[in-house]
């Protein structure tokens, strides 16, 4: 199949998911209930759980999921490891406790939380980077585990906010941090830095494709490394900061959604980037849709389903890629 | 006219002096070889000469220019460097990999036309893996691997090509194959070959570079530079030079 006729049919699912997850839920709707809550947000009762409820929810998931797959592309690249994710890097981690602690003191517009998120995830980042690099080189082993490490101490430090926290935001501050996007801040501001960070991500994209031969190679190919870096390095932060105020630390989209898109032949990130943005949101949206309709009206964090399909990939290719 | 040159170039790894003073000419239509033991700086010198390490000292010109005021995209439209190792940890096929030769050429919003597809076809067809275009790059042979990175420094179409050990992993015909086509039809280009073959440099280069270690070098053309005794001093291991058909080959006692 031609890359473009697979990245149009991925768009059109996007759209087909998005409008029938709108259907979906403990409270079954008709299609012309949904329709009509649609185009008259008053008409009735129902319209409510459309409009207020599901619409929300069903768009934050998707730019959530596009967020972190872009991230997690961006991140292989900088590190050149299939295996690097916000998450496993610990990037979210770092994002999260910041987001914890702007909630600790008070704060609560989407766009004050994402940007102390984003600080955490720069933070987070240079951590990782700073403690893994070793001789100009990443070994993809130690790189991982220095991640995990910090992803931990990023847990621990968590922890400690929510011990500090009031007993009332409890609740609320936990199930946001499990990837519950029924908590979810403004979907207008997550589906900006979504476009936003696209557009930049391509800007860079053919350099993207020399730099993953390694650094030598993209320098001796006419690649500025030191800028590209950098770019990569604050695109990345800010969309994981992005998603991670949307819905907590969702983790493994970054990492299972470019995966499975090179597994269907696109390798060129011009268009792996703009296939991993809808694969990640068509993802998060399913697992979502998932999470809250498997025990109805009980619902489960995302972060759970991500979990559920992530691990077992990962130690897979772990496995896998040890024998190589 | 001299592509490449180096005025006082002196380069150090840690402590250890590679050269120091050294003053080289790289002309089109000349083929350098570069020898010395292992470690003793051939590649660092090779990735100074490229312009992606500094220098200890002197510098380095490209086309009359000092290499340090062009910007990566000029020296890569004029240079190329085929590195010894070859990093894939990711999926791609042949044809992309050949492909990223043509990235210093090409805008940052452009696509590969069809007549960088042709050169890389070329280049592939060259190395003797036309076929290869849709293969996995992470399924092939060391070999095979090697002579795609090759291909893919042809691909990016440079007057000035550094080469870092380009028969690593070939078996002797290929070798000979590679060696070929690098000194073929380049009357307006140079090549260095960083060797560990001296019969090879003997066979395919007119100039030699002998970097003894301890910062000292030798430099001229083959006839004169590769002598027994230089040799023998250069490996510290007693080379002899015999005579076959006129030709001098050497071999190590």
């Amino acid at each position: 199949m031609r890359p473009s006729i697979f990245i149009l049919i991925l768009a059109i699912l996007s759209v087909l998911l998005i409008i029938s997850s709108l259907f979906v839920g403990s409270v079954p709707l008709s299609l012309q209930t949904v329709w009509l809550s649609l185009i008259d947000a008053g008409a009735q009762e129902s319209s409510l759980i459309v409009t207020e409820l599901r619409l929300p929810r069903t768009l934050a998931a998707f730019a959530t999921g596009a967020l972190l797959a872009q991230a997690g592309t961006l991140m292989q690249v900088l590190v050149r490891n299939p295996l690097a994710d916000p998450y496993i890097l610990g990037v979210s981690g770092g994002a999260a406790t910041a987001v914890l602690i702007g909630m600790l003191l008070g704060l609560s517009s989407a766009f004050g939380l994402t940007g102390l998120a984003f600080i955490g995830a720069l933070v987070a980042m240079f951590l990782v980077f700073i403690l893994a690099h070793q001789k100009g080189s990443w070994t993809p082993t130690r790189l991982l585990l220095t991640g995990v490490v910090v992803a931990a101490g990023w847990g621990a430090a968590i922890s400690l906010i929510l011990t500090l926290s009031p007993a009332s935001n409890l609740h609320g501050m936990l199930f946001w941090l499990m990837g519950d996007l029924s908590y979810s801040y403004s979907v207008s501001f997550a589906f900006t830095a979504l476009i936003i960070g696209l557009i930049f991500s391509m800007l860079i994209s053919s350099q993207l494709n020399v730099l993953i031969r390694g650094d030598k190679i993209a320098a001796s190919l006419g690649v500025n490394l030191k800028q590209l870096q950098l770019k990569i390095y604050i695109l990345a932060s800010l969309l994981t900061a992005a998603a991670v105020v949307q819905a907590g630390s969702i983790g493994f989209v970054g990492f299972i959604v470019p995966h499975l898109i090179r597994l269907t032949g696109i390798t060129d990130h011009r268009l792996l980037l703009p296939a991993a943005t809808l694969g990640g949101g068509i993802l998060v949206l399913i697992a979502d849709t998932v999470a809250r309709t498997i025990i109805a009206p009980q619902q489960l964090p995302v972060g759970i389903i991500t979990a559920l399909i992530g691990i077992p990939l990962f130690l897979f290719l772990l496995q896998r890629d040890a024998k190589q | 006219m001299s592509l490449l040159s180096s005025h006082n170039l002196q380069v150090q790894i840690a402590s250890t002096l590679v050269c120091k003073d050294l003053n080289l000419a790289f002309n089109a239509g000349e083929n350098w070889a570069i020898l010395g033991m292992n470690g003793c700086g051939k590649t660092t010198l090779l990735h100074t000469l490229a312009g992606l390490l500094p220098a200890a000292g002197g510098n380095i010109s490209l086309n009359k220019t000092n290499i340090n005021t062009l910007c990566r995209r000029e020296v890569a439209q004029q240079l190329s460097l085929l590195m010894q190792h070859q990093e894939d940890h990711f999926p791609a096929s042949v044809m992309e990999t050949i492909l990223i030769g043509r990235h210093p050429h090409l805008k940052n919003w452009q696509w590969e036309s069809d007549e960088d597809k042709k050169i890389a076809l070329e280049a592939l067809t060259l190395v003797g893996l036309k076929n290869f275009t849709n293969r996995s790059i992470q399924t092939l042979s060391g070999g095979e691997r090697q002579r795609i990175a090759l291909a893919t420094l042809l691909t990016q179409q440079t007057k000035i090509r550094l080469v870092d050990e380009p028969v690593n992993h070939l078996d002797i015909h290929q070798q000979h194959e590679v060696m070929n086509i690098l000194t073929s039809n380049n009357n307006d280009m140079t090549t260095l070959f960083v060797l560990h073959d001296i019969n090879l440099a003997n066979k395919y280069c007119d100039h030699a570079l002998l970097i003894f270690g301890n910062g000292e070098t030798l430099h001229g053309s083959c006839e004169n530079i590769l002598t027994q005794n230089n040799l023998t001093k250069l490996y510290q291991h007693p080379i002899k030079e015999i005579s076959h058909q006129e030709i001098k080959y050497f071999i190590a006692n």
